[in-house]
């Protein structure tokens, strides 16, 4: 028996409901950086579905350009970080409220 | 058998997906991120897509969360600590909105799924030769944009960690910014200018 298609999509909506409940409470930007990557993973378990449903090898090739665009934002992210780190000893989002009002 | 190892993988990677976002250390989510992404490749060698499973394994684990890991242990960055000035109905509000979004969402592709029976994976979908073929003739384009793209991440990643050097206009040296200093010396809360 093989495991039915929606199955794959049910869970891709929870992982990425599980990841936006992460970026939107937590307070250390890395680990809302760690949710936003979990919300990207669970779009391409998604995408690969679809890819699988409809036979289609692109979906395949649209993960890998999702992965680079991933792997791109998570050097720059990070490297944001360490340079607030560096001006504020902090990356509590919070206490970064110097645009906020 | 293909239903066990689904099940157990899936469950699996809501479980730690939850550790993720719940633990308030960042190097155990961070470990925990790692396990989902195993599991998620497993998912994906599942779905009929081995390359991408191990590019996963590869990239995401073996580059991305090190690079993660890697800045936490830089920064030193420890537990969160308890609301220093949170908001107490943040969380619950995000958790509601979130299960509503899950329903619905989750609804919708139930409903649009097509049919229940896939086609059997055939030696075409699974080949790797195919895919590289698609991806440097097809996708030549935005596969060349996608490096493009990586190489101005390294750059400015590069510029932006960089340690001020000496004579350069730093951020601190301009009016209406706190340093590091001030804030210390103004805790908590009074980093206001």
């Amino acid at each position: 028996m093989t495991v039915p298609i929606a199955w794959y999509m049910v869970l891709a909506a929870v992982l990425f409901s599980i990841g936006t409940v992460g970026a939107l409470t937590r307070r250390n930007g890395i680990t809302i950086f760690l949710s936003i990557e979990l919300m990207l993973n669970a779009v391409n378990l998604l995408i690969l579905s679809y890819a699988r449903l409809l036979g289609d090898q692109a979906g395949q090739v649209i993960v890998f350009f999702v992965l680079a665009v991933a792997a791109a934002e998570a050097a720059i992210g990070l490297a944001l970080f360490i340079a607030v780190y560096r001006l504020r000893r902090t990356i509590d989002v919070n206490r970064l409220n110097l645009l906020r009002w | 058998m293909e239903v066990a190892v689904f099940a157990i993988f899936a469950l699996l990677s809501v479980g730690f997906a939850i550790v993720v976002v719940a633990h308030p250390h960042p190097v155990k989510s961070t470990m925990s991120m790692v396990v989902v992404l195993f599991c998620m490749a497993v998912l994906f060698a599942l779905l009929g897509a081995p390359f991408v499973a191990a590019v996963q394994v590869l990239v995401y684990t073996g580059a991305i969360l090190v690079l993660f890991l890697f800045v936490l242990m830089l920064l030193n960055i420890g537990r969160e600590r308890a609301s220093a000035g949170g908001q107490p109905a943040q969380r619950w509000v995000a958790l509601v909105g979130a299960a509503f979004f899950a329903g619905f969402l989750g609804m919708l592709l139930w409903r649009t799924h097509g049919p229940d029976t896939l086609d059997a994976l055939t030696p075409d979908y699974l080949s790797i030769h195919r895919l590289s073929w698609e991806l440097f003739t097809t996708w030549l384009l935005p596969f060349e944009l996608v490096g493009l793209l990586l190489l101005v991440a390294v750059v400015a990643a590069y510029a932006m960690a960089r340690a001020p050097q000496p004579g350069e206009m730093t951020p601190a040296a301009q009016p209406g910014i706190v340093t590091a200093a001030a804030a210390e010396s103004a805790e908590p809360g009074g980093e206001t200018t």
